[in-house]
């Protein structure tokens, strides 16, 4: 008879092995392919035939050394920055808003939610033809009150702002759900007390609101910040990243370098690729940081 | 039958489920086909308008049950299919007939993943030495074109008469840009075009570009600035608008669409569209700077032939690709396709059928292969730079001759 030990660990390890299959299939494996590709030189050649040489870390330096790849994080981290303010804010002032619970709140709410459930391809073309520079809406009503037209996605200068602005439309209901549910946590109580010594509405939002919305607006900025670091699809629906690389990310860069040209350069592609999942780690472990301590306090 | 103990239940049930997440594991590769004759050839084209109900879909049937296989289609979006191809080859299992855009047959050649037709005996010597040179590349030929289309610029018939001025008596680009001014006096807007920082950007720059002068291995040859000069011109004197920047070949078509335009630099795929346009149109070839028609780039599909492990299988695939490039059958995809076919005598029947097709079929004797003249896979290094220099031109980043010594460096250094 076997032991009651080894008859308990049989069906443990039963009921862990799809997970562990899917996992390893589905996001180790991939992972490392995309490391090992980062680290070899590989040509189409090299790619159908087999045979890329090992190249240690030449692909990065390729890429950090790339006069695009500076002004690219630059606009990675203006888009993944003022993204994420801007949704927060905006997902913040709604999600307080619509605490008040006043008459049609739950039909607005749900009509705020609406980006969120549009195809992005469907929200990102409708963009791009609100901001299209001689038939757009945006520029005709610009026109009305008097101002000159503004090229919007197709001037160095605008392309950046347009697809963020639009980033910021699509990510605000994200926030405003998340915000909102934790909202809810919030105990009634608290406020009734600090109403009672005399609390203003600002004294009440910065002493207690933020302060117990945290944890819920840590994991908010987190997801945020991930989202947001690969966010491919807006950009290059709206822009391409034009003009001129104006508008590019790190995500529109990899997927250029990978697939958007007659000649895929697979090893830089997957470099710029592990440097955000990198970026997205860093900002992971830092989260797990601040909330230890925050535990320890 | 003995019942299983819970445990070993639990075992093959964990087994099972790992089999279904790591299918390749467990299944065994299948698709021998029987012999020399019967089997399933499979074929993929970047068609995916056409359902199995198509002229298209029904001519592979055809041809299949004539060579005594089973064809299996499958249609993918365009650009999607150079990264199927690719990725195909690298496992081995690449389809038996692949139809895909001209330019990737360079790529797909460079990485050895199309036979020559020196191994699969498909005779190419019927079709338009331009036309197969965007398939050839160090003396081999990696397929047949199944049709060709090109670049023209259309123009709004009715516009053109209210403004006045004469389509025939644009001859160069002085020509040109004189009716352009005249359509704006008449308070109408003159052209539209696709300037986006994609493969499409350079495609549409090309004829301009190739109508100064200018050679792609010089990208900053003073023709070439005159070539970008025009561009730029057009938009700072609003003969163009400013979204061409962002424009693909699409959007400019809806753009000169709405009536308000009076030209349109678009392909012979437009052709079914334009009947639909609420207003009179026709087309001119793109006059060249010194005047003539200006050489356009090639568009339009080949079909090659990828490697097998099993080179058995090569004779039935030419069979099919010899029938599907066969002049009557050539004559019915061209014509479904909106594209002019790549051999001469097709091509009269073409016009004869169609007179409008004559442009286009001028058009496309002159037209050049991007990846002809034996640049191959440079040609995506010189291709990148080039679009982004137009688009640095256009959005006033640059002036035309900084951003073609910039395309030029950076075509140089790739």
């Amino acid at each position: 008879m076997t032991p009651p030990t080894r008859t308990r660990r049989w069906p443990a390890w039963a009921f862990l092995a799809p997970v562990t299959g899917y996992l390893v299939a589905f996001y180790a494996y991939p992972l490392y392919r995309n490391v090992e590709l980062s680290l070899r030189e590989y040509t189409v050649r090299s790619f159908v035939q087999g045979g890329a040489p090992f190249a240690g870390l030449d692909n990065y330096r390729t890429v950090l050394s790339d006069p695009t790849f500076w002004p690219t994080l630059a606009h990675t981290l203006v888009f993944t920055g003022g993204s994420l303010a801007f949704q927060f804010t905006f997902g913040m002032a709604l999600a307080l808003f619509f605490h008040q619970h006043f008459p049609l709140s739950r039909t607005l709410r749900a009509l705020i939610l609406v980006p969120w459930l549009l195809p992005l391809i469907v929200s990102a073309s409708t963009w791009s033809w609100l901001l299209n520079s001689d038939s757009g809406l945006v520029n005709a009503a610009l026109g009305v009150v008097g101002i000159e037209p503004v090229h919007w996605l197709t001037s160095p200068g605008w392309s950046l702002a347009s697809v963020t602005i639009a980033n910021i439309w699509i990510g605000i209901p994200f926030n405003l759900v998340v915000l909102y549910s934790g909202l809810q946590a919030i105990p009634a109580e608290v406020y009734e007390a600090s109403a009672l010594d005399g609390a203003t509405g600002w004294q009440r939002f910065w002493s207690i609101t933020l302060p117990l919305l945290r944890p819920v607006s840590a994991i908010t900025l987190l997801l945020g910040l991930i989202y947001t670091l690969k966010v491919f699809d807006i950009i290059w629906i709206m822009t391409k990243g034009g003009p001129t690389g104006s508008s590019a990310t790190l995500a529109i860069w990899s997927y250029r370098l990978s697939f958007g040209n007659l000649l895929p350069e697979f090893g830089p592609g997957a470099a710029i690729g592990n440097l955000l999942i990198v970026m997205a780690l860093v900002a992971g472990l830092l989260y797990i940081r601040l909330e230890r301590r925050q535990h320890l306090r | 039958m003995t019942r299983l103990s819970r445990p070993r239940r639990l075992a093959a049930v964990a087994v099972i489920a790992l089999c279904a997440v790591t299918t390749a594991a467990c299944s065994s590769s299948s698709d021998d086909p029987a012999g020399g004759g019967g089997g399933t050839y499979l074929v993929w084209d970047p068609y995916p308008q056409f359902a199995d109900d198509s002229d298209w879909v029904a001519l592979l049937k055809k041809c299949g049950t004539s060579a005594g296989v089973t064809v299996e289609r499958t249609g993918y979006d365009t650009t999607d299919l150079t990264n199927k191809a690719l990725l195909a080859a690298q496992q081995g299992n690449s389809p038996d007939v692949l139809v895909v855009d001209n330019p990737v047959i360079s790529t797909l050649a460079e990485a050895g993943a199309l036979t020559t037709t020196e191994e699969n005996k498909l005779d190419v010597s019927s079709m338009e030495a331009n036309l197969l040179g965007a398939g050839q590349s160090e003396g081999k030929t990696y397929g047949v074109p199944i049709g060709a289309n090109t670049l023209a610029l259309y123009y709004n018939k009715d516009l053109l008469d209210g403004a006045g001025v004469d389509p025939g008596s644009i001859k160069d680009w002085t020509s040109l840009t004189a009716a352009l001014t005249k359509v704006k006096a008449a308070g109408k807007k003159g052209i539209t075009f696709s300037a986006i920082g994609t493969e499409e950007g350079s495609f549409q720059f090309l004829p301009w570009f190739w109508g100064s002068g200018a050679q792609l291995t010089s990208l900053d040859s003073a023709q070439a600035v005159s070539a970008l000069t025009l561009w730029t011109d057009w938009l700072k004197q609003g003969h163009a608008p400013n979204s061409v920047i962002n424009n693909t070949q699409t959007t400019s078509w809806q753009e000169f669409a709405t009536g308000e335009y009076a030209f349109a630099e678009n392909g012979t795929w437009q052709l079914g569209n334009a009947e639909k346009l609420g207003f009179g149109y026709g087309t001119i070839a793109i006059p060249a700077s010194t005047g003539g028609p200006a050489p356009a780039p090639t568009g339009g599909e080949f079909v090659s032939i990828p490697v097998q492990s099993d080179a058995g299988r090569y004779a039935t695939t030419q069979q099919l690709v010899t029938c599907l490039t066969s002049a009557d059958n050539l004559l019915t995809t061209d014509a479904t396709l909106s594209y002019v076919a790549p051999v001469a005598a097709v091509q009269e029947r073409q016009v004869a059928a169609d007179p409008k097709l004559k442009v286009w079929v001028e058009a496309v004797k002159v037209a050049r292969g991007r990846t002809g003249d034996n640049l191959g896979t440079k040609y995506p290094k010189i291709s990148e730079p080039l679009w982004t220099a137009v688009q640095a031109a256009l959005s006033g980043t640059k002036t035309p001759q900084e951003a073609l010594a910039a395309a030029q460096a950076a075509a140089s250094n790739g």
